[in-house]
């Protein structure tokens, strides 16, 4: 039997706080989902093969794919949000969105390119899902983004230490601060003149920045990919 | 250098065997990173480069030693930035009348983060066994070229250029905190906040967050350096900008400054 999760959204907080890390206090937006549908709970994914679920490996392919995964929601969110536009949109807004749009499609080229020459073993083209992203709404885009690129940044910083090639370390330190500067930029834009671009939800005492471990990012991510995946290697089945 | 001429030397067996000295072969092994990220690598070819330097056979002390000094090297540069950054935000907000009310929420934030940067490379550094620098006498006004505390345009200039230097200078020190993942880890935390500094002065100064091609954005010529190589559209053997030009090919990546690179840019500031 299917699960139904009903998500209200009433008190429109996104909560990014660390412990809490995109699990949401009643938004109506598809984060909702992503700490409620477990990893495992096989009833909210719709399997167009049961018996062949990509890997995505060992060692470096494995982040690389993992990267590529992430790099492939966002430029699919962002596509959607420049093909429509939400009311309103201010052209300065325009411009930022087409910008991170521009940006994260290159990465997932980039990823895609990269990995194909590396081995076999390349990730295929993700579905993703976002059942209560409103992309005609600034707030639930702006919210949904701000969501995103925190994520990014705390993948990217997790898993840097699982990198051995020095290359592509430096090609994923090339990459998180890019995906900082989005998160900084969407930050301020939903709240002008506050702390919030480099705020305390996202740094800690010691000034350090979000790192999440890759069975983390996958689990609150899951909400948005409609394509199952394993990444046996880091637990996650 | 020549991707052809870097591999050439890695089939070269002499590279790795006793014609080496292991000091020899332990500063390949160090600069190979460097050169390896400053080469358009096509990333296909990646894993074949790593497995050779894994390869050879050293001695685990001298190796040890060897890592430690390039990791905490890399924590001694960081935590000079860090001191520059730091003492600078505190100045500017001790500057009476300086920095704008409205603006001052970002400010103190941003100190706040650079103290908490400095505390942290100290503890690190303690816990490593090795003895902190102490901080730097600083002169913000480069030798009388910039007026950064009576002049809020400049302070913002200032703050951005060393901002985006920071996230450089990190970046290009990856490869040397690797051999400890801890610190690593933590390197990449720091890294990504000063990213998030950089976004937000960049834009209060009606820029990108992000930097386009190698414009710093009405930036004063002696701050070239800061963006100098940031135009690259050559991320291993791919073009970013074959999809949507070379601006944004060129923003979706920052580039990596190396340790003299961003030694050099401080120092403009050292007395």
């Amino acid at each position: 039997m299917k699960k139904t999760i009903n998500v209200s959204s009433q008190g429109a907080t996104l909560d990014t706080g660390r412990r809490n890390f995109l699990k949401l206090g009643g938004i109506g937006l598809a984060m909702a989902g992503l700490t409620l549908i477990g990893c495992t709970d096989d009833d909210n994914f719709e399997f167009t093969d049961n018996t062949r679920v990509f890997d995505l490996g060992t060692g470096d392919v494995g982040i690389l794919n993992y990267a590529y995964a992430l790099e492939q929601l966002e430029a699919d969110f962002y596509t959607k949000v420049v093909n429509n536009f939400y009311s309103g949109i201010s052209s300065i807004e325009k411009e930022l969105f087409t910008d991170l749009y521009h940006h994260e499609v290159i990465h997932r080229d980039f990823f895609k390119a990269a990995i194909t020459g590396a081995t076999t073993n390349v990730l295929p083209t993700l579905e993703f899902k976002y059942a209560n992203v409103n992309f005609n709404d600034r707030n639930s885009v702006l919210a949904t983004a701000k969501a995103l690129e925190d994520t990014g940044v705390a993948a990217y910083n997790g898993a840097g230490k699982y990198i051995t090639n020095p290359a592509y370390l430096v090609i994923a330190g090339k990459i998180v601060s890019v995906e900082a500067r989005h998160a900084s930029a969407i930050r301020n834009i939903i709240n002008p003149g506050s702390t919030d671009f480099s705020g305390d939800d996202v740094i800690d005492a010691n000034g350090l920045d979000l790192a999440k471990e890759p069975k983390d990012i996958v689990m609150a991510a899951g909400g948005f990919i409609k394509t199952p995946f394993t990444w046996k290697e880091m637990g996650i089945s | 250098m020549n991707i052809l001429k870097l591999l050439d030397k890695l089939s070269n067996d002499k590279f790795f065997t006793t014609e080496a000295t292991r000091l020899e072969t332990l500063t390949h092994v160090s600069t190979f990173g460097k050169k390896a990220a400053v080469a358009a690598v096509p990333l296909g070819l990646g894993a074949l480069m790593a497995t050779p330097v894994k390869a050879e056979t050293v001695d685990s002390t001298v190796c040890g030693s060897f890592f430690k000094s390039a990791l905490t090297d890399a924590l001694q540069l960081a935590l000079t930035l860090e001191y520059l950054e730091n003492e600078y935000y505190a100045l500017g907000l001790a500057a009476v009348g300086l920095i704008p009310n409205a603006d001052r929420p970002v400010f103190m934030q941003i100190s706040k983060h650079e103290s908490a940067h400095v505390g942290f490379l100290k503890s690190t550094l303690t816990s490593l066994g090795e003895t902190p620098k102490p901080k730097p006498v600083f002169d913000f006004t480069a030798g009388g070229n910039f007026m950064p505390f009576t002049d809020y345009n400049q302070f913002l200039i200032l703050a951005q250029a060393f901002e985006d230097t920071g996230v450089r200078a990190y970046k290009g020190q990856a490869g040397n905190v690797m051999s400890n993942k801890t610190v690593l880890q933590a390197a990449l935390q720091i890294h990504s906040v000063e990213a998030r500094h950089a976004s937000q002065v960049r834009r209060m100064r009606a820029n990108k967050g992000w930097i386009e091609l190698a414009n710093g954005g009405s930036m004063p010529t002696v701050t070239n350096a800061v963006y100098a190589g940031e135009d690259n559209v050559n991320q291993a053997g791919f073009n970013t900008s074959t999809a949507f030009g070379a601006a944004a090919g060129s923003a979706a990546y920052d580039e990596v400054l190396s340790g003299s690179e961003a030694t050099a840019i401080a120092s403009l500031f050292i007395v």
